[in-house]
């Protein structure tokens, strides 16, 4: 099959691409005699795992909860709203201007405010990545379910389809490409969400061990906790991929 | 002469904007029997579409009389008629049999009897193969072939195309021609077809009826009266020309 091959081909550069670059960077760190706390090595960035006071397990698995908790929040609220949108128009045409408002609010800067009503923990963090998460869900949704062919619309209504009819077979599947994109969107936000509530108060997460290890200059452990939520995105982000090839058609894809 | 299957008697329909009242359709009187293929030609303006849609129930109008069915063919508002636009408008997420059972989904009918009958229809369209086909797999003129499928699919007495073929390419659409007059003569549907090509307005119809703009109007409504099955050749025959010399001066355009 060429398509087989193709895509196995396609894989293994990427996985070469990405080998590359960390021989580039233990090249640039042995031949560069660079310090170990400006830049370590990819080995000693390895090492830092086997230190138990950073207690690796637990912090991965707070973080984890955090985005993806977030997300999933943010994910069930951002449709849900749109849904509402397109259900009741008064609804939209209250709360929208208000939305697209809120949206240009920095979310980061809601931080501080966040810790003052929720103290810190788990719970704030998982608000943060909500909050920096559900916009972008809510206004691609709102878009997608707004997006039908008025003629569709009249062929459903020369059948006389009912208003159900018309959203379960035309506007949500027709919206599921916008959903998806607003989702693949979110999903890089999340982390970045769940990270700042991290730095911002808290006393577990792969952001709290990063303040705590720069206090010792422990560059290693840093690098570890920055590729350890990088792959916690990746994964993320898998997640949302693999059921965007489930359920959207390739052609529909955006 | 029994009954015709439809009859407008000066139908009537106002656009009202800012006070300022614009005639969409006016004095629109003419009878289709059962079983005819009708063009409506005009320029853009005409309101030929307007006409089309309240042929269809889905504008009201303003005065005037429109009739549907007769005794011995009742007309049911709801599951009597089938529509093709421009734009094909096949649902990106569906095969091509699930695109054209959709109506059949809406109104409720049998689907095991109406997948076999989607299939029938796919044949009778040339479509045999393509069943379990994605739109995007299709090219411009087999869409429209499956859109037509799709109007045929609950059985409606009425056929509704509103410039099915104005987006294809000129070699298509003669194709595209031949083929709607033989699914026309093995359905045995009435047709009602809107164009603006006065020599496809010719070559289908029946009878040809011409909408001017401007005020919109309807200006002419003759028989065609050239022999079926119709050639490509007939197109260049004196009786044809005639015909398209007369809707011709009728538009304004000798």
């Amino acid at each position: 099959m060429d398509i087989y091959r193709n895509s196995i081909q396609r894989y293994s550069i990427a996985v070469f691409s990405h080998l590359m670059l960390i021989v580039a960077w233990h090249l640039f760190v042995t031949l560069g005699n660079v310090p170990k706390f400006v830049m370590p090595s990819p080995y000693a960035t390895l090492q830092a795992l086997l230190e138990p006071n950073y207690r690796w397990p637990e912090n991965i698995m707070v973080t984890t909860i955090e985005i993806f908790g977030g997300y999933f929040l943010a994910v069930i609220g951002g449709i849900g709203l749109a849904l509402l949108f397109s259900w009741f128009r008064i609804f939209e045409m209250i709360t929208m201007p208000l939305l697209v408002s809120l949206n240009m609010v920095p979310k980061v800067a809601l931080g501080p405010l966040i810790l003052v009503w929720f103290s810190y923990g788990i719970g704030p963090n998982i608000a943060m990545a909500f909050a920096i998460s559900f916009f972008p869900i809510v206004l691609t949704t709102a878009r997608g379910l707004q997006e039908v062919e008025p003629d569709l619309l009249d062929l459903v209504r020369s059948v006389r389809g009912s208003r159900w009819q018309l959203f379960a077979k035309i506007q949500l599947p027709g919206a599921l490409p916008y959903i998806f994109s607003g989702m693949k969107v979110a999903a890089i936000l999340a982390v970045a969400g769940a990270i700042v509530g991290e730095f911002l108060g808290s006393s577990r997460g792969l952001g709290y061990l990063m303040l705590q290890v720069q206090v010792t200059l422990d560059t290693a452990a840093m690098f570890m906790a920055v590729i350890l939520i990088t792959l916690i995105g990746m994964v993320l982000y898998g997640i949302v991929l693999g059921l965007e090839r489930l359920l959207v058609v390739r052609d529909a894809r955006i | 002469m029994s009954e015709p299957f439809i009859r407008l008697v000066g139908v009537q329909k106002v656009y009202r904007v800012r006070g300022a009242e614009f005639p969409a359709v006016s004095e629109a009187t003419f009878d289709i029997e059962q079983g005819e293929l009708v063009s409506l030609v005009g320029p853009s303006g005409c309101g030929k579409t307007t006409l089309l849609k309240i042929i269809a129930g889905l504008h009201s109008y303003d005065a005037g009389e429109l009739r549907i069915g007769t005794q011995t063919q009742p007309f049911d508002p709801s599951r009597d008629i089938g529509m093709v636009f421009q734009q094909p408008l096949l649902l990106k997420w569906r095969r091509i049999v699930d695109n054209v059972l959709l109506p059949a989904e809406i109104l409720g009918l049998p689907l095991a009897e109406s997948r076999e009958r989607a299939r029938d229809l796919l044949r009778l369209v040339g479509l045999s193969g393509s069943e379990e086909k994605y739109p995007y797999e299709l090219s411009g003129g087999m869409q429209q072939r499956a859109a037509i499928a799709r109007a045929l699919v609950h059985d409606p007495k009425l056929i509704l195309m509103d410039e099915p073929f104005g987006a294809l390419d000129a070699l298509t659409r003669e194709k595209m021609n031949l083929e709607l007059l033989r699914i026309w003569q093995e359905s045995g549907k009435t047709i009602l077809f809107i164009t603006h090509g006065i020599t496809e307005a010719v070559f289908l119809g029946t009878r040809v009826i011409v909408l001017t703009a401007g005020p919109a109007r309807m200006a002419d409504n003759f028989r065609v009266n050239l022999p079926h099955p119709r050639t490509l050749d007939m197109k260049t025959h004196e009786a044809f020309g005639e015909y398209t010399r007369r809707i011709y001066n009728l538009l304004g355009m000798n």
